[in-house]
C-alpha cells in the first residue's frame, strides 16, 4: 500500500510538472505575454518597465527557476484585474465551485443508481426504453443551451428560481442540475449496463434460487460487483466537471467559482490570475485521481495495488 | 456460426483494393443493414441533410447571413404572431436571418469536426501504431505520454493557449486535436498488440515486408471498424465542444457564423427573443442525437458480440411472428 502511495503521488508529480513546463512554454514561448496583458497603446517605456516587474527581462532557464519557485510557495503575483494576489482570489472562488461540483455529481449518482437498476430490471421494456432515449438526448443537448432552458422555463415562466448568482441556497439548484445531466446521462447507462451484465450471472441467479429476497440479490449482490466501473466513471465525472463543465454551468448562471473567474480572466487578459486557477485545479484533479485508485481497492479486493 | 440473414462483410480495405462487385455487394449489405435499424438510419439522413445543407448553403440560404437591417431587427418565427416567411425563423439584434445563419453555421461545426478527427485522428492512429508495433521503451514513452495527459484534463490548457494565442477557428482545431489523440492511440495499440502476434504478420515480416507496409496493409485493416465507431462518437463529442468554446467566447470569431456563437448573442436577448437562443441550440442538440444514432447502430454493427445478440433478437421476433413453421425451416 505504501509503495502503491509512492508510486502513485510520483506519477501525480509528473503530471504537474508537465502542465508546468507547457504552461510555461506557452505562456513564455510561443505566445508573448506582456503583448496580451499590456493594452495596445502601452508605450515602450511601459512595456520595458512591465517586463522587469514580471522578470521577463531575464533568460529562459533563470524564469522557469523563478517560476517553478513560485509554483512551490503558490505565489503567481498580483492579478492584473482586480490588483491583489491572485491566490486569495483564488481561495475566495474555490468553495463555491467546489459546492457546485459537489451538488452536480451527487445529485448525478443519486439518481443515477436507482434509475439504472430499474431500467436494467427488464432490459427492452418501458422502463428501459424510456431511460434510453432521455439518456441519449441528454448526452446530445448541449449543456449551456439546456441551462438556458431551465432559466427561461423556471426562473421566468414559473419565477419559482433565481436566474443567476450565487445569493442563497436556491440559486444552486438550477445550475447544479444542469451540471448534472449530462454526467446523468452516462451514469445511468453505465449502471444499467453493467447490472444488466451482472443479473445474467451464474451467481444471481443462485442467490435467487436458494430463496434470497430479490431486492438483496440486486442491492448485495449484483449492485455491488457492477460499483467498480460506476466508480470508474463517477470519478471521471468529478473530474471533468471541476475541470470542464463548471467553466460552462458557471457561465451560463453567473455563479461566481473558479470557471467563471477563469473566463473573466481571459476576457481582461489577466494571464496570472488564469495560471493560479489552472494549476489550482491541476492540483485537485491529480489527488481526485489517487483518491480514486485508492478507492477502487476498497471496493473490490480483486484488484491488487502495484 | 450462425449467420444472420443481414450479415453480409462488412467492407474492408482489402476489398476496396479488390473486385469492384465485392465492395458493392458489401455496401449494399451494409445499406439493408442500416435499414433495419431505424433510428440509425434516420440519423444518417440526418447527418446527410446537414452535410448537403452545408455544402450549399450559400445557394439555398434566403439571406446573407451577416446582413445586418436595423429595421428588421428581433423579428419572431414565422408562425408566431409578427412573423413573416421572409425570415422563416426569424431575425437577431442586428437584424440577421436566424435560417441563414444556422444554416452557415452548419459548415464550422462539420468543418471543425472533420478537421479535429482528421488531425487528431492520424496523429493518434499513428502514435498508437508505433508504440504497439515496436513495443519497448517507444511503446512505454508514448503511452506514458498518453497516460499523463489523460490524466489531466485538457480544457484547463485550452483556456491558458486561448488566452495567449488568441482564439479563432484554427486555434480551436489545434486545441482540440491536442486533446483527442489520446483515445484513437489507445485503441490502435490495444488492436496492434492483438494482432502482431497473428500468422499472418508474421509471414509478412517473414517475407521481408519493411515495417511501414506491414503496418499499412496487414495491422491497419484491422482498425477500420473500432476506429470508425469511435470517429463517429468523438464527431459529436467535438461539435459540442466547439460550441462550448464558441458560446464562451474562446472559439469561433465574429463575423464568422456558429452555432454556439449564435446562442451566446441570442442569451442578452432571451428574454424578449426566445428564438435566437433555441434554434442554434436546437440544431447543435440535433445533429449531436444524430450522430449517437449512426454511432450505437456502428458499435452493435462492428462488434461481433453485439450482431450476435441483434441476430438472436431477430430469430427471437421472426418466430414469435411466423410461427413455429419458420423456425423448422430454418
Amino acid at each position: 500500500m505504501g509503495r502503491f502511495m509512492l508510486k502513485r503521488l510520483w506519477h501525480g508529480l509528473i503530471v504537474i510538472l508537465g502542465v508546468t513546463v507547457i504552461v510555461f512554454v506557452v505562456t513564455r514561448m510561443v505566445g508573448d505575454p506582456v503583448r496580451v496583458m499590456l493594452p495596445l497603446e502601452a508605450t515602450a517605456e511601459q512595456r520595458v518597465a512591465f517586463e522587469k516587474r514580471l522578470g521577463f527581462d531575464r533568460s529562459i532557464p533563470v524564469q522557469f527557476a523563478a517560476y517553478v519557485g513560485d509554483l512551490v510557495r503558490l505565489d503567481f503575483g498580483d492579478s492584473l484585474w482586480q490588483r491583489r494576489p491572485a491566490m486569495e482570489i483564488v481561495f475566495e472562488r474555490l468553495p463555491l465551485t467546489l459546492q457546485l461540483t459537489a451538488a452536480g455529481i451527487i445529485l448525478a449518482i443519486v439518481l443515477a443508481i436507482p434509475l439504472g437498476i430499474v431500467a436494467a430490471l427488464r432490459p427492452g421494456g418501458l422502463a428501459d426504453r424510456l431511460t434510453v432515449t432521455v439518456s441519449l438526448l441528454g448526452l446530445s443537448v448541449p449543456q449551456f443551451w439546456l441551462g438556458l432552458l431551465l432559466i427561461v422555463v423556471f426562473a421566468v415562466q414559473f419565477r419559482v428560481l433565481p436566474t443567476s448568482g450565487a445569493a442563497s441556497a436556491k440559486h444552486i439548484i438550477l445550475p447544479a442540475v444542469t451540471l448534472a445531466l449530462p454526467a446523468l446521462a452516462r451514469l445511468v447507462m453505465l449502471v444499467r449496463s453493467s447490472m444488466i451484465d451482472e443479473l445474467n450471472q451464474q451467481y444471481v441467479k443462485t442467490a435467487s434460487a436458494k430463496g434470497m429476497p430479490f431486492i438483496r440479490v440486486v442491492g448485495m449482490h449484483a449492485l455491488r460487483n457492477a460499483a467498480v466501473p460506476v466508480v470508474t466513471l463517477a470519478g471521471w465525472e468529478l473530474i471533468r466537471a471541476l475541470a470542464g463543465y463548471t467553466v460552462v454551468v458557471e457561465t451560463v448562471f453567473a455563479w461566481p467559482g473558479l470557471g467563471l473567474t477563469a473566463i473573466q480572466a481571459i476576457e481582461r487578459q489577466d494571464l496570472i490570475l488564469l495560471q493560479a486557477i489552472v494549476f489550482t485545479v491541476a492540483i485537485m484533479v491529480v489527488f481526485i485521481n489517487i483518491a480514486m485508485d485508492i478507492s477502487y481497492k476498497m471496493i473490490d479486493p480483486r484488484i491488487r495495488l502495484a | 456460426m450462425v449467420d444472420a440473414p443481414s450479415d453480409h462483410s462488412v467492407a474492408s480495405p482489402d476489398d476496396i483494393g479488390g473486385r469492384p462487385h465485392e465492395l458493392f455487394s458489401a455496401a449494399r449489405g451494409l445499406g439493408k443493414e442500416l435499414w433495419q435499424d431505424k433510428p440509425g438510419f434516420i440519423g444518417l439522413l440526418l447527418l446527410v441533410a446537414l452535410v448537403l445543407v452545408a455544402i450549399f448553403a450559400p445557394l439555398i440560404a434566403p439571406h446573407d447571413p451577416a446582413a445586418q437591417s436595423l429595421r428588421e431587427r428581433l423579428l419572431p418565427p414565422a408562425w408566431v404572431l409578427d412573423g413573416s416567411w421572409v425570415h422563416p425563423l426569424g431575425t437577431d439584434n442586428l437584424g440577421r436571418d436566424v435560417l441563414s445563419r444556422i444554416m452557415f453555421g452548419a459548415r464550422v461545426s462539420l468543418l471543425v469536426g472533420t478537421g479535429v478527427v482528421v488531425v487528431a485522428g492520424g496523429f493518434g492512429v499513428f502514435m498508437g501504431l508505433l508504440a504497439g508495433y515496436f513495443g519497448g521503451r517507444t511503446d512505454s514513452f508514448i503511452m506514458r505520454w498518453v497516460d499523463t495527459q489523460v490524466a489531466f484534463p485538457g480544457l484547463l490548457l485550452a483556456l491558458i493557449i486561448l488566452a495567449v494565442v488568441g482564439p479563432s477557428m484554427t486555434t480551436v482545431i489545434v486545441v482540440l486535436a491536442l486533446n483527442g489523440w489520446m483515445v484513437y492511440a489507445r485503441i490502435t495499440r490495444g488492436v496492434v498488440l492483438s494482432v502482431r502476434e497473428e500468422p499472418y504478420v508474421e509471414a509478412a515480416e517473414l517475407v521481408g515486408c519493411k515495417p511501414a507496409r506491414v503496418l499499412y496493409r496487414h495491422v491497419l485493416p484491422n482498425l477500420t471498424s473500432p476506429l470508425l465507431t469511435l470517429a463517429i462518437l468523438e464527431f459529436a463529442r467535438i461539435i459540442l465542444a466547439e460550441a462550448a468554446l464558441s458560446f464562451l467566447g474562446l472559439g469561433v470569431q465574429p463575423p464568422a457564423t456558429s452555432w454556439g456563437l449564435d446562442v451566446a448573442t441570442g442569451k442578452e436577448y432571451m428574454f424578449r427573443a426566445w428564438w435566437l437562443v433555441t434554434f442554434p441550440g436546437l440544431a447543435i442538440g440535433i445533429v449531436v442525437l444524430a450522430i449517437n444514432l449512426l454511432a450505437s447502430w456502428a458499435r452493435v454493427t462492428s462488434d461481433p458480440q453485439e450482431r450476435e445478440k441483434r441476430f438472436a433478437r431477430f430469430m427471437a421476433r421472426r418466430q414469435a411472428g411466423a410461427g413455429t413453421r419458420e423456425a423448422i425451416a430454418k
